[in-house]
């Protein structure tokens, strides 16, 4: 056990050799690790501390609001910006490898193409730039685009458009697919079939990380959703358990003395955050949580409140301050109550 | 990560960047296409030159008129051409702007196509231009019997100008990563002319007053127009002609690269 143990701390030091050939079957490296990544644009904290490990084959949804540095995690797990702190690392290499070996490739939301090649031309040219890469044609009738190879790109609609990336993305035939908010503009039959094609492809093993700022949809494709807030990881679980977590109630009491420590052995406790002596635990059972809190401590004005999904998903994620539940943070904010 | 199934570990050997960086044939027969495309570029790159000298390289008095080696036709045709191939590279370069308005230049970096590799397509793409607009007034030089001097020249000359252009290839980058999509051309027009002025390609700068003198020697075209006229001239190379190429070359390519790095905006 002793000797595993090492192996494996021996492997986790090794995790920036680049050459992929340098892995042993069984230990792949992850499709994709952030370690206390930071990110800031001047003064403004894009992202904070954030911690991701992506296995190869699942699909995750980074779903948060506008703002909440879903962009940014993107931009840097593409190697298109470096993190401030941290580190990056997608299949074991860092990003900019990675992509020069066609391992990464990404859909973005709207530009990206250049409006004076046809159809054919922007694949042909993509395509030669890869070491490897499917065939022109295959990845023409794949995409559903061969009717329209020698239109120009920019006389094309937004949804041919957008297959015409999704060919792009696949030329390569990457490990790791990231879409940035990939169905914004579509209508809900083009969204619908977009997202049968991205369930059909991940079958085959590929790791699908796409950002959006829609629940339901983090929701029906999602194998697991990474919460946005701020810049801060705050819930990072499958569908059912973040759904958990938005649901529920939000029992609020004054607690003089509270101390995390205090409030770990809730019975049924989602969350819980203090702020001052206020004291705000989420749960499911939000009844055995106020017995709890009144028969067990001394505290008082006791509060409960529900909240629809929406609520609780804004609550989770917006930026207005007065969300009643975020996980573990336990910040203590004043003057908030 | 033993209990997962083995067919989902990805297989990543065999996987390997591609050569060159990336920079291969079909990348820069799809860019010169694209540039074929362009009407407006091909009518101020490669007409327009032709336009002028068949306007003011004509003059009755040019072709009996002895310049070096050769005569005063021969003489304009040479400054025609430059502009020609100035502008071309100037515009071949600057259509990066286009690029990053469009996108693509942010899409190409989640390929692995290199920096360098593009940027060498880019150039290489201008270079084309550049040499048609310098055939475009060479072959109405021809045709209008007035340029006089040897074949070794009309090769030589030629050569120097095409080759000098390679300078505003730079600069056409640097303004596409400087400036933006919408006004980017228009500027480039306007900005070359007031060079190509300043830089003697129109008149000589010998004709200016002497303060306009002292300046126009460090602009970034004077060195360059001095030094392809010298073949014909043959009248030796000022060591601060080079010297301001290689000065304007430095800043341009240098700034090029500066932008360059700094280009992450999305869109």
């Amino acid at each position: 056990m002793i000797a595993l143990a090492a192996a494996a701390i021996i492997q986790s030091m090794t995790v920036t050799n680049t050459d992929p050939r340098a892995w042993p079957a069984q230990d792949r490296p992850l499709a994709v690790e952030l370690a206390g990544v930071s990110k800031n644009f001047g003064r403004v904290q894009a992202v904070r501390n954030a911690d991701l490990r992506l296995r190869s084959g699942e699909i995750v949804a980074i779903l948060g609001p506008n703002g909440a540095g879903k962009t940014s995690t993107i931009d840097m797990i593409l190697g298109l910006s470096q993190p401030a702190s941290g580190r990056v690392s997608v299949l074991g290499m860092q990003p900019r490898q990675a992509i020069s070996r066609g391992l990464v490739s990404a859909v973005m939301q709207t530009g990206g193409l250049l409006k004076d090649l046809t159809v054919r031309e922007t694949v042909e040219y993509t395509a030669s730039l890869f070491a490897q890469s499917q065939p022109v044609g295959e990845a023409l009738s794949g995409a559903g685009i061969t009717e329209i190879a020698d239109r120009r790109v920019g006389k094309c609609s937004g949804g041919e458009q957008q297959r015409l990336r999704f060919a792009l993305a696949l030329l390569s035939d990457p490990e790791l697919l990231v879409l940035d908010e990939p169905t914004t503009g579509m209508d809900v039959e083009g969204r619908r079939s977009f997202w049968s094609a991205i369930r059909k492809d991940a079958e085959q093993g590929r790791t699908v990380l796409f950002a959006t700022h829609y629940l339901e949809e983090a929701d029906a494709y999602a194998d697991r959703i990474v919460l946005l807030r701020q810049g801060r990881i705050v819930a990072d679980g499958t569908a059912a358990e973040i759904k958990a977590m938005a649901a529920g109630r939000t029992v609020r009491a004054t607690l003089a003395g509270a101390s995390e420590a205090l409030l770990a052995d809730i019975p049924g406790a989602d969350s819980v955050e203090i702020r001052g002596e206020t004291v705000l635990v989420h749960a499911r059972d939000s009844d055995a949580v106020a017995r709890y809190l009144l028969t067990q401590t001394v505290a008082k004005d006791l509060e409960i409140t529900a909240r629809g999904i929406e609520d609780a998903f804004l609550a989770l994620t917006g930026d207005t301050g007065s969300g009643t539940a975020t996980t573990g943070s336990g910040t203590a904010t004043t003057g908030a109550f | 990560m033993s209990t997962m199934p083995s067919t989902i570990a990805p297989d990543l050997s065999g996987r390997r960047p591609p050569a060159l960086g990336g920079f291969n044939v079909t990348v820069l027969k799809l860019e010169i296409r694209r540039l074929t495309r362009n009407r407006r570029t091909i009518i101020i790159a490669i007409v327009v030159p032709v336009v002028f000298f068949l306007s003011f390289g004509l003059n009755r008095a040019y072709d009996s008129h002895r310049a070096g080696h050769g005569n005063v036709s021969a003489f304009v045709m040479i400054s025609l051409a430059l502009y020609g191939a100035v502008l071309a590279t100037t515009f071949g370069g600057a259509m990066v702007s286009i690029e990053r308005a469009q996108g693509w230049s942010r899409q190409l970096r989640l390929t692995p196509l290199s920096p360098v590799a593009y940027i060498v397509v880019k150039i290489l793409t201008a270079l084309v231009l550049g040499a048609c607009s310098v055939a475009a007034v060479y072959i109405a030089g021809v045709l209008s019997h007035k340029p006089s001097m040897s074949v070794g020249l009309w090769i030589a000359t030629g050569l120097s100008v095409w080759i000098g252009s390679l300078l505003f290839a730079a600069f056409g980058l640097f303004l596409g990563y400087l400036l933006p999509a919408e006004n980017v051309m228009q500027l480039i027009g306007l900005i070359l002319a007031l060079l190509s002025f300043a830089g003697g390609l129109f008149i000589p700068v010998s004709q200016f007053a002497q303060v306009v003198q002292e300046v126009a020697k460090w602009t970034p075209m004077y060195g360059l127009n001095q030094l392809v006229h010298t073949p014909l001239l043959g009248n030796g190379v000022d060591w601060t002609w080079a010297v301001n190429v290689v000065a304007w070359l430095v800043i341009f390519a240098g700034g090029a690269a500066w932008r360059m790095r700094k280009d992450t905006a999305r869109v």
